[in-house]
């Protein structure tokens, strides 16, 4: 049972590194870390049938972060939105030189 | 470690000077250092606490001129304060040693200094006869040059600075005095050379007083090469340093050819400081700082170390004869060579750096013949009527100086030609250099007369039969060297009554040249000058009391001898054997030291008397005098044969070599790294998130495959 949860937890993960790296939409981006959030959350859930109740505690923490998070980062979203009028990433480099 | 600290404990407890005023020997140079810091902190003070902008200019002009005084008022106490009490003390420790048994120094160790595997040194100091003898020299004739400079420098803007550069002169001279090692030795004397420098350089805004600073240093480096190829060799034969192991080594393993080496090493330590033929030409240039300087570093003090190392390592040279014969024979030519330098210089302090360098060939000669007791006995004499001879000088040169500084005339205060007739304006002074040039003469019954006897006679006696005159040096016997040797000493004592006559003569004889304006602002120095000069003079007429030969009965006999001797006495023996020379020859030898020297004095006074041409009308000195006045153009000479040579090889080594090859390939090399780092390290910092992204996570690979594969 928990390797099950493992190995589906691993999935996720990939899936949301994967959407970080080669997607450049910013919401897109951004559901895949929340991806990437809840499949280590899931792994957390498993193991704590193993070693007790701390990875219950850390799940709630967790949740707890990321929605605070998503707050800030969708907020950001919406300003670079109206900035620029587009949440494409690539045009996004101003900090280059030249 | 614990055992030999046990053993010294045991050691220092058994020595009859543990638990007196000795155990205070560490405050001897910590006093004069603490007048260094505390006079090097009062001379950046008026920077700091100059007047404000307010006021009118005369109100703070006055206020500057009182703080000024204030200020010299107290480093004036500081500086004569530390020093009169290391004196005090000096004299404490040195009663404390009176009518005890010292067969063995006493050596107290302070810290560990360098513990490095085999080589351990610790900071020492050793109190023993010949090191507080030296002490008291350096203390007690320090005190009274610097009493002498409180006037002499009274007028200079940099006086705390001076004291400073003193007093710490005093006190590396005195960690070269004490030092109970070698190291601790080379301490002080490279201490002793920088200070040297510091103050020759005195007055850094004269372009020429700095290249003489200069050139002392880069002489004394060739010297002091030699000292430190010395210690190399000691450490690496012994494993010791200090000169109780060091000598104990050298006495039980005998005359090896180590040993040689290390006293040839060593000699030539001291010929760089203490101004031997080859490398004295530094110390008639060093005569560019003040003249007080000259009478404490470059004739009292300082430049007597080298004959303190001789003698210091006398078990060394004891066991290395051919090396005493080159220590005698350079000795003495330097003594002939220098002193005909000194029959025709002008300026007032080249005729004494000449003879200084003279005089200390003189020492070298004793020391050498391993007449130790000779050698520190002229050490001591010299020290006093050479430093009275040059606060004399500096008397004078004072006294010329106010003459024209008073009528705004552009001349040279030291030059015997524009002096003249001062007897008359400073007569404290004439006198007191008059009984000097008695003494530096050998006229009896003064200081120098016996100091220097003694050594004609040491040499003449060793000559006639001992183990140094069967020693051989380059081929030539020992016998025949110390016969030339002591040729050359006669010659120069006969020289040297001669030039120090001409210098009394053209200085304060005959009518006065400096000038029909200027003769009214010549005045005798003040009391704060002459006091020091009137007490060395007492001690130039009492100094030969140190060490009265038997055949002079007018006292104790060889005081001096009976208190060196278990620091010398053994190394004496062991060159000079038990030849004893019959009591008429010892009588002829005195009476003839005696005729040379008179006839030298009454040849200058017939040579010399009367009224000289001044400055304008003198005579331009050609032939055999023009040589004699340029010094033998030593250096000219050099400065054709090495110095130019080796600018014109580094100027174009940079121009060819350094400039086109190792400048360009660093600046070049430099410029591309910094390039190749910019162009590659910008690619990581464009501003593309995305990349940011691959790279975080490979960077999270990186890490997490680190960690899996530990």
């Amino acid at each position: 049972m928990i390797a099950e949860a493992l190995i589906v937890s691993a999935l996720l993960f990939a899936i949301g590194v994967i959407g970080v790296l080669t997607r450049r939409n910013a919401i897109i981006l951004f559901m895949c870390v929340e991806l990437m959030l809840n499949a280590v959350n899931l792994s957390f859930v498993a193991l704590a049938k193993l070693h007790g109740v701390a990875g219950h505690v850390f799940v709630i923490m967790v949740m707890t972060i990321a929605a605070a998070e998503a707050a800030v980062g969708l907020a950001i979203v919406i300003s670079v939105f109206r900035h620029f009028g587009s949440v494409d990433l690539s045009a996004l480099r101003l900090l280059r030189d030249g | 470690m614990t055992m030999l600290t046990l053993l010294q404990a045991a050691g220092a407890a058994e020595h009859p000077l543990a638990g007196t005023v000795a155990e205070w020997a560490w405050l001897l140079p910590l006093l004069p250092l603490l007048g260094a810091v505390v006079n090097g902190l009062l001379s950046l003070l008026p920077r700091l606490s100059e007047p404000g902008l307010t006021g009118d200019v005369d109100a703070r002009e006055s206020a500057a001129a009182a703080a000024h005084t204030r200020q010299q008022t107290l480093v004036s106490i500081v500086a004569t304060g530390v020093m009169l009490s290391a004196f005090g003390l000096a004299v404490a420790i040195f009663a404390s040693m009176q009518g005890v048994r010292l067969d063995a120094p006493f050596v107290r160790t302070y810290a560990q200094w360098i513990p490095a595997g085999n080589l351990q040194i610790d900071w020492g100091l050793q109190i023993d006869q010949l090191s507080m003898l030296m002490t008291l020299v350096v203390t007690g004739i320090g005190t009274l040059i610097h009493v002498f400079s409180i006037g002499y420098m009274k007028s200079d803007p940099g006086f705390a600075r001076y004291f400073a550069y003193l007093n710490l002169f005093v006190a590396c001279m005195l960690t070269l005095v004490l030092g109970s090692s070698y190291p601790v030795l080379f301490v002080g004397w490279e201490g002793v050379g920088l200070c040297s420098y510091l103050l020759i350089g005195f007055w850094f805004s004269e372009r020429a007083n700095v290249e003489a600073g200069k050139k002392a240093f880069v002489v004394n480096r060739i010297g002091d090469f030699g000292f430190l190829v010395a210690m190399f060799l000691m450490f690496s034969t012994f494993q010791r340093l200090d000169f109780s192991g060091v000598h104990a080594a050298v006495t039980s393993g005998g005359s090896t050819p180590v040993v040689l080496a290390i006293a040839l090493f060593l000699f030539l330590g001291c010929v760089g400081k203490s101004a031997q033929l080859p490398l004295y030409v530094w110390l008639p240039d060093a005569m560019a700082g003040p003249t007080p300087v000259s009478a404490l570093i470059h004739a009292a003090t300082m430049v007597t170390a080298g004959v303190y190392l001789v003698a210091r390592s006398a078990p060394i040279f004891a066991h290395a004869p051919s090396a005493s014969l080159l220590v005698t024979l350079v000795g003495a030519v330097t003594a002939l060579f220098a002193a005909t330098i000194a029959l025709r210089q002008w300026d007032i302090k080249k005729v004494l750096a000449y003879s200084t360098v003279s005089q200390l060939g003189y020492m070298f000669m004793a020391v050498g013949s391993g007449a130790y007791t000779a050698g520190v006995f002229h050490l001591v004499t010299h020290a006093f009527f050479k430093a009275l001879l040059f606060l004399g000088a500096g008397s004078v040169i004072h006294a010329m100086h106010a003459a024209y500084h008073h009528t705004h005339r552009d001349d040279d205060a030291q030059d015997l030609r524009n002096m003249g007739g001062l007897r008359r304006y400073m007569p404290a002074t004439a006198a007191a250099m008059a009984l000097a040039t008695l003494a530096i003469a050998g006229v009896p019954p003064f200081a120098g007369f016996f100091s220097k006897d003694e050594i004609l006679s040491a040499v003449f006696a060793r000559a006639m039969g001992s183990p140094l005159a069967s020693a051989s040096l380059f081929g030539m016997p020992g016998a025949t060297i110390l016969y030339a040797v002591y040729a050359c000493g006669l010659v120069t004592a006969l020289l040297t009554a001669v030039y120090m006559t001409r210098m009394m003569m053209l200085a304060f004889g005959g009518r006065n040249r400096t000038g029909d304006a200027e003769q009214g602002a010549l005045h005798e120095a003040p009391l704060v000058m002459t006091a020091p000069v009137l007490a060395l003079a007492v001690l130039t007429v009492v100094g030969g009391w140190l060490n009265l030969p038997a055949l002079i009965p007018i006292g104790p006999i060889g005081v001096l001898e009976h208190w060196l001797e278990p620091v010398t006495g053994a190394s004496a023996a062991r060159l000079a054997g038990a030849t004893h020379v019959p009591h008429a020859t010892e009588q002829l030898l005195v009476g003839i030291a005696v005729a040379t020297a008179v006839l030298g004095i009454a040849f200058a006074l017939l040579r010399y008397r009367g009224d000289q041409p001044d400055k304008a009308h003198a005579p331009v000195d050609t032939g055999v005098a023009g040589l004699l006045t340029r010094a033998y153009s030593v250096d000219a000479g050099v400065d054709a044969v090495i110095v130019r040579p080796i600018n014109a090889l580094a100027g174009s080594v940079f121009a060819r070599g350094v400039e086109p090859g190792v400048d360009r390939t660093m600046s070049g090399g430099g410029t591309l790294l910094a390039w190749t780092a910019s162009v590659f390290g910008s690619r990581f910092q464009d501003g593309d998130v995305g990349k940011y992204a691959w790279l975080i996570a490979a960077g999270a690979l990186v890490v997490i495959a680190a960690l899996s594969l530990s």
